[in-house]
C-alpha cells in the first residue's frame, strides 16, 4: 500500500463538500503587460536588493548610516506596492493581474524560462504585508540592534529576505518562484545565526538550512513532474494544462508541493527548525513568523490552487497536516516557559490554521489568506512586544522571571495586549474575523477538521492568556536590581504602536462587505461552506471556549507562579516542553538510520565498489607489468616474434587448405 | 634440372639467411644475412622466369639487386653511426626500447 | 657453343652444376651462420653468390649471374668488408647465445619456415612442365637484350624510381655519416690554452713551485728562491714557515750577484777563485755551499 493510497483511503474517510454549482472558478483571463505605474513593478525586489548589495559591498564604509539605508529601501517597496494597490483598485478584476517580462532567464530548446514578474490581487497582498510588516520590523531593528556592531550586516541580511521574499511572491513561474525560495533559505540561515558565535544559533541555523532543504527538495520535484508531464512551469500554464494531466500526476505534483510547503511553512513533520529558530535576533523572528518565510508555503499552496482543485488526495493531506501542525504547535505553546519559543508554538498552530484552510479548497482558500495578513499583524506586533520585553529585562526570556510588567512597560503592555487578544479571536481584532472564518469554513469540510479548528481556538487562548498573564500580570519576579525592566525607545515603540492599531482594524476593514473574498477570488476561486452547524452556533462556541480558555489560565497563573518550571507534572506537558519529541524523532527515525546507512554505504564504497574498481586496476596494472617484459628491448627477441607469427599464420593457412 | 630443386635450394638458403637474423648477434652479420635472404629469393624469381617461359622474374631479380644495394648503403652507414657513439656493432647493445 | 649454352642445355651437365653449386652455396651459407669472426662470414656470403651466380646462369639468366659477382659479390659484400674493417676485423663474436632459449626456439621456427616454404611452392609446383626459356631470350637476340627490353619498356617507371632511390641512398649514407662540425678545427696551441685554463683556477701557476733556494746563496728551505730580475719568489717558501715567520732575508749583495748573473756575466768572487755560472745544478750547489759557508 503506497503512502498515496493511504491518503487517499483517509481522503474518502471524511465527508468532502461535492463542490455544487455555486463554486466561482478562478478566472483564467491572461495577464496584461505592465503598463504605467506597474512597470516599476521590478523596483519592488530591485529596491531591497540593491540596498542589501550595497550595504555588503561597502562594507564597513556604511556601518554610520547602512541601518537608515536599510530602513528606507523597503519602505520605498512599500510606498510603490501601496500606489500598485490603487491603481490596482482602479482597474476593473479582470485587468487587475499584470505581469512584466524582464529577460529571458534560461532558453534552451523547449527549456524556456523567462525571468517574469507577476502582479496579481493574491501577490499584492503579500507585497503590502511585505513590504509594510517589514518596514515597521526594519525602523523597530534600528532601536533593538542599537549598540549591535554588526548592526550594518544586520540590515543587509534583512534587506535580501525582503528581496528574496518579494521575488517569490512576485514570481510569474515555479522556476523563479524557486529561486526566491532559496533565497529565502539563504537569508534566514544568515540572520537565525547572526550571533554565529553562540554555538546555539549556528546549530539552529544549520538546522533550519537542512531542514528546509529537505522541503526544497518537494519544490525542485514539483517543478520537474511539472515540466515532464506539462511541458511548462509558469503559473500561467500550469493553471492550464493541469486538466490534462493524468491524476496520479497531478496528486504527486500536489504533494511534493505539499511537502515544500511543510518545509518552509513548519508544518508537520519538518516543524522541528522553527523552534530553534528563537536563536536569532527577535526582529528576526518576528520578520519569519510574521511577514516572510513561514507564509511562503500558504502561499505556494494558495498560489497552485489548481493543482489541490484537482486532486483530493493531495488536499485532504494538506488538511491532515495543517490540523496536525495546529494541534502541535498549540501543544508546545502551552508548556514552553521561554516567551519566544512560546510564541513559535503559536506560530505553528497559527500557519497550522492557514494550511487547514488552504486544505479546505475554494471555501478556504481566501480565508487563509486573510488569516496569514491578520496573523502577520498582530504576530509582528506580538513579537516586537515580547521583544521589547526582553530588551528592557536584560535579554531574559523565561517568563516564569516577568510578571507586573504592565506597570513598567505601559506601551509595551498595551500593543502586547492588543495582539493577544487579536490572536485569540476576540471581536473586534483581526484575528476574530479571520480565525472565525476559517472554523466556519473546517465545519464546512466535516465534523473532525471543525472540531479541531474549535479546539485549536480554545488551547490558543489559554497559552496566549497564559503567557499574557505571565508576563504582564501577577506578583513582579524581578528585582529592579537585576534586571531594571525600562520601558523601550521610540524606534521600538512606534512599529508596536503602529501594528497593534492595525490589529484591531485590520479585521474588520478587510471583511467589510466580503471584501477580501472579492479581491482574491479572481486567482483563488471561491465557494460557500454548508456547514454542519449554523454558523452563529460555531460563532458563539467559538467564543466561549476562547472565553474558558483564557480564564483557566488567568486563574492558574494570576497568583504563584514557581521560579523553576515545576518537574512532577503530566507526561503531555513534559513532552511539550520537549517540542512533543520532534528532534528525538528525527534523530530516531531520520538521523541514526541516515547515519547507518551513510556509513554502510560508505563501507560498501570503499570494500565494494572500490575494491573492484581498483582490483580491475590493479589486475590490469599488474598483467601490464609483466606484459612489459616482453619489450626486452632486444631486436632479436622481436624478429623471433616475427618469425613465429609468420611460421604460425602459415601453417594455419596451409593447414585450412588441406 | 627441374623448378622444385631450386626451390627447395631457395628456401634452404632462406631459412638459413632467416636463422641467421635471429641467432648472430653482430649487426654486420645479421646484415649480411638479410642479404641471405634476399639472394634466396632472387634465386626463386630467377627460376620462376624459366618457369614461366618470360624474362619478367629476372628483371624483377634485377630491381631486388638494385634496392638490396641502396638497403646496403644505408644500413652500413647506420651500424657505422651506431658504432661510433656505442663501440659496439652488437645489436643486443642498443636496447633503448625497452620497458 | 659457348659454356653458357653448354649449361642450360646438357641435362647432365646442368644437374653436375645445380648440385655442386647447391652444395657449396648451402656449405656457404652455413659457414655464414657458424663464423665467429665476421670478416669469415663476409668471405663465406662470397662464396654462396659466387654459386648462385653460376645457377644463374644454369636458368638461362647470364645476365643476372654476372650482376650477382660484379654487384653483389664485387660491390657489396666488398663493402661490408669496409665496413668490418672500420669495425674492427679482429672482433670476434662471443657465441654463447645471451637471451634465453632464443637459439633453439630459432632454429625450430627456422626448420618449420623451410619446411613451410619448400612444402607449399613445391605442392603447387606438381605437374608443371619442363621448363625452358630458349624461346624467350631468342626473342630479342640474347638474354641481355630481352631484359633491357622489359626495364626500358614496361618496367621503366620502377626503373626510373629506382635511379631516385639510389640517388637518395648516397645522400643518406653521406649524412648518416657526416659529423656536423660547428666550431674551427682546435689547433694545438688552442689545446694548450685550454688544459691551462681549465686545470688552474685564475692566480695560481701552473706547474711546479719553484725550489726553495734557487739562485740564492743558500739552498736552506728558509731562503725564498730569488727570480731572474732578483726579487724573492714568496712561493718557494713552504707555508708553514711563512706561518711562522722565519723566512731569511735575503742579503742585497747575493741580489746584486743574481742581477749579474741574468746579464749573462761570469762573476769571479773575490774571495773565492771559483766562477759562478748558471750552467749547471752542480756547480751552482757547490756555490752556495760555499757562499753559505762563508756568510
Amino acid at each position: 500500500m503506497t503512502f498515496s493510497t493511504v491518503l487517499t483511503s483517509l481522503a474518502t474517510s471524511i465527508p468532502l463538500e461535492e463542490h455544487s454549482s455555486d463554486v466561482i472558478a478562478p478566472s483564467v483571463n491572461t495577464p496584461a503587460a505592465a503598463s504605467g505605474i506597474f512597470t516599476l513593478m521590478f523596483l519592488l525586489i530591485a529596491l531591497p536588493a540593491l540596498g542589501a548589495v550595497l550595504l555588503l559591498l561597502l562594507g564597513r564604509r556604511s556601518d554610520k548610516w547602512g541601518h537608515l539605508l536599510g530602513t528606507l529601501m523597503p519602505i520605498g517597496s512599500f510606498g510603490l506596492a501601496v500606489a500598485m494597490y490603487f491603481a490596482m483598485l482602479h482597474r476593473p478584476a479582470a485587468d487587475r493581474p499584470v505581469t512584466q517580462h524582464l529577460w529571458n532567464w534560461i532558453d534552451v530548446g523547449s527549456f524556456q524560462a523567462p525571468f517574469a514578474l507577476q502582479l496579481d490581487q493574491l501577490s499584492i497582498c503579500f507585497v503590502l504585508l511585505i513590504t509594510g510588516v517589514g518596514s515597521l520590523i526594519h525602523i523597530y531593528s534600528i532601536g533593538y540592534m542599537k549598540g549591535d556592531p554588526h548592526r550594518r550586516k544586520f540590515f543587509a541580511y534583512l534587506n535580501l529576505f525582503v528581496a528574496a521574499m518579494l521575488l517569490l511572491v512576485l514570481a510569474d513561474n515555479y522556476l523563479l518562484l524557486y529561486v526566491g525560495w532559496e533565497g529565502v533559505g539563504l537569508a534566514s540561515y544568515l540572520l537565525i545565526g547572526f550571533y554565529i558565535y553562540k554555538p546555539s544559533a549556528a546549530v539552529a541555523a544549520k538546522k533550519a538550512f537542512v531542514v528546509n532543504r529537505v522541503g526544497d527538495v518537494g519544490l525542485s520535484i514539483a517543478i520537474m513532474l511539472m515540466f515532464v508531464t506539462l511541458g511548462t512551469f509558469t503559473f500561467e500554464g500550469v493553471n492550464e494544462k493541469i486538466g490534462s494531466a493524468s491524476p496520479t500526476a497531478t496528486t504527486w505534483i500536489g504533494l511534493a508541493l505539499l511537502l515544500a510547503a511543510c518545509g518552509k511553512s513548519a508544518q508537520f513533520p519538518l516543524q522541528s527548525w522553527l523552534l530553534d529558530a528563537m536563536e536569532g535576533p527577535t526582529p528576526v523572528s518576528a520578520l519569519i513568523h510574521a511577514a516572510t518565510m513561514v507564509t511562503a508555503g500558504v502561499y505556494l499552496i494558495v498560489r497552485s490552487n489548481a493543482i489541490f482543485d484537482l486532486s483530493n488526495t493531495a488536499r485532504t493531506a494538506v488538511l491532515i497536516i495543517g490540523a496536525i501542525t495546529l494541534v502541535m504547535g498549540a501543544i508546545i505553546g502551552c508548556a514552553k516557559d521561554d516567551i519566544k519559543k512560546a510564541l513559535a508554538g503559536s506560530t505553528m498552530s497559527q500557519i497550522g490554521y492557514m494550511v487547514l484552510a488552504a486544505g479546505l479548497g475554494p471555501i478556504g482558500y481566501v480565508f487563509a489568506i486573510f488569516h496569514l495578513l491578520m496573523h502577520g499583524m498582530f504576530k509582528a506586533d506580538l513579537f516586537l512586544g515580547a521583544g521589547s520585553v526582553m530588551h528592557g529585562m536584560h535579554d531574559e526570556l523565561d517568563m516564569r522571571r516577568f510578571g507586573a510588567l504592565r506597570k513598567v512597560m505601559v506601551v509595551t503592555f498595551v500593543t502586547f495586549t492588543f495582539g493577544w487578544l487579536a490572536i485569540m479571536g476576540v471581536p473586534p481584532f483581526d484575528g476574530f474575523y479571520s480565525k472565525d472564518k476559517i472554523i466556519e469554513s473546517a465545519f464546512g469540510q466535516g465534523w473532525v477538521p471543525g472540531l479541531v479548528a474549535l479546539l485549536g481556538a480554545g488551547v490558543t487562548a489559554f497559552y496566549m492568556t497564559r503567557m499574557w498573564t505571565m508576563t504582564f500580570t501577577g506578583k513582579a519576579r524581578w528585582t529592579e536590581q537585576n534586571e531594571h525592566p525600562h520601558e523601550a525607545s521610540k524606534w521600538m515603540l512606534f512599529p508596536m504602536i503602529v501594528l497593534a492599531i492595525l490589529s484591531l482594524v485590520g479585521g474588520f476593514t478587510l471583511a467589510w462587505g466580503n471584501s477580501i473574498e472579492n479581491w482574491l477570488t479572481p486567482v483563488t476561486g471561491f465557494a460557500h461552506a454548508e456547514t454542519v452547524l449554523p454558523e452563529k452556533i460555531i460563532s458563539y462556541s467559538t467564543l466561549a471556549l476562547v472565553a474558558l480558555g483564557a480564564l483557566i489560565a488567568y486563574r492558574q497563573y494570576r497568583r504563584d507562579v514557581p521560579l523553576t518550571a515545576p518537574q512532577h507534572v503530566s507526561a503531555l506537558t513534559v513532552a511539550a516542553r520537549n517540542d512533543l519529541y520532534g528532534d528525538a524523532v528525527n534523530e530516531a527515525v531520520f538521523m541514526r538510520p541516515g547515519q547507518w546507512l551513510t556509513r554502510s554505504l560508505v563501507y560498501f564504497d570503499n570494500k565494494g565498489i572500490d575494491g573492484v574498481v581498483n582490483g580491475v586496476a590493479a589486475t590490469f596494472g599488474g598483467l601490464s607489468g609483466r606484459m612489459r617484459r616482453l619489450q626486452s628491448g632486444f631486436a632479436r627477441s622481436y624478429a623471433l616474434a616475427m618469425v613465429v607469427g609468420a611460421v604460425l599464420v602459415g601453417a594455419s593457412l596451409v593447414l585450412v587448405r588441406m | 634440372m627441374s623448378t622444385d630443386h631450386y626451390i627447395v635450394l631457395s628456401a634452404i638458403l632462406f631459412s638459413l639467411g632467416a636463422l641467421g637474423v635471429l641467432i648472430r648477434r653482430n649487426a654486420i652479420v645479421v646484415f649480411m644475412c638479410v642479404e641471405m635472404m634476399l639472394n634466396a629469393s632472387n634465386l626463386a624469381f630467377v627460376a620462376f622466369s624459366r618457369q614461366a617461359g618470360n624474362l619478367d622474374g629476372q628483371t624483377i631479380a634485377f630491381f631486388v639487386m638494385i634496392v638490396a644495394a641502396a638497403e646496403v648503403v644505408i644500413g652500413l652507414a647506420i651500424i657505422v653511426t651506431i658504432y661510433r657513439t656505442r663501440r659496439s656493432a652488437s645489436i643486443d647493445e642498443p636496447n633503448l626500447m625497452k620497458y | 657453343m659457348n659454356p653458357t649454352a653448354l649449361l642450360a642445355t646438357s641435362n647432365t651437365g646442368a644437374a653436375w652444376v645445380f648440385w655442386v653449386c647447391a652444395i657449396f652455396a648451402v656449405c656457404g651459407a652455413l659457414g655464414m651462420l657458424i663464423s665467429r669472426k665476421p670478416v669469415h662470414s663476409a668471405l663465406w656470403v662470397a662464396f654462396t653468390m659466387i654459386n648462385l651466380a653460376v645457377l644463374y646462369v644454369a636458368l638461362s639468366a647470364p645476365f643476372l649471374g654476372m650482376i650477382q659477382i660484379i654487384v653483389y659479390t664485387g660491390a657489396i659484400m666488398m663493402l661490408f668488408v669496409f665496413v668490418i674493417m672500420i669495425v674492427g676485423v679482429d672482433a670476434s663474436d662471443s657465441i654463447v647465445e645471451t637471451l634465453k632459449g632464443q637459439r633453439w626456439i630459432a632454429i625450430l621456427f627456422a626448420l618449420g619456415l623451410g619446411g613451410l616454404l619448400i612444402g607449399a611452392i613445391v605442392n603447387g609446383l606438381q605437374g608443371a612442365s619442363e621448363p625452358s626459356l630458349a624461346a624467350a631470350n631468342a626473342a630479342d637476340g640474347g638474354n641481355v637484350q630481352g631484359i633491357a627490353r622489359l626495364i626500358f619498356t614496361r618496367y621503366v617507371v620502377a626503373f626510373e624510381v629506382t635511379s631516385a632511390l639510389l640517388i637518395t641512398a648516397a645522400l643518406g649514407a653521406v649524412i648518416l655519416t657526416h659529423r656536423e662540425r660547428y666550431k674551427a678545427r682546435k689547433t694545438q696551441e688552442d689545446l694548450s690554452v685550454e688544459r691551462f685554463r681549465d686545470r688552474y683556477p685564475a692566480g695560481e701557476h701552473p706547474g711546479n713551485l719553484p725550489a726553495a733556494g734557487t739562485y740564492a746563496r743558500s739552498n736552506s728551505v728558509d731562503t725564498p728562491a730569488l727570480l731572474p730580475d732578483g726579487s724573492a719568489a714568496p712561493d718557494s717558501i713552504p707555508a708553514p714557515l711563512v706561518e711562522r715567520g722565519s723566512v731569511r732575508t735575503i742579503d742585497i749583495q747575493h741580489l746584486d750577484e743574481v742581477h749579474n748573473l741574468a746579464q749573462g756575466d761570469t762573476v769571479i768572487d773575490d774571495d773565492n777563485d771559483q766562477a759562478l755560472t748558471p750552467s749547471g745544478p752542480a756547480d751552482a750547489a757547490h756555490t752556495d755551499e760555499s757562499t753559505d759557508g762563508e756568510s
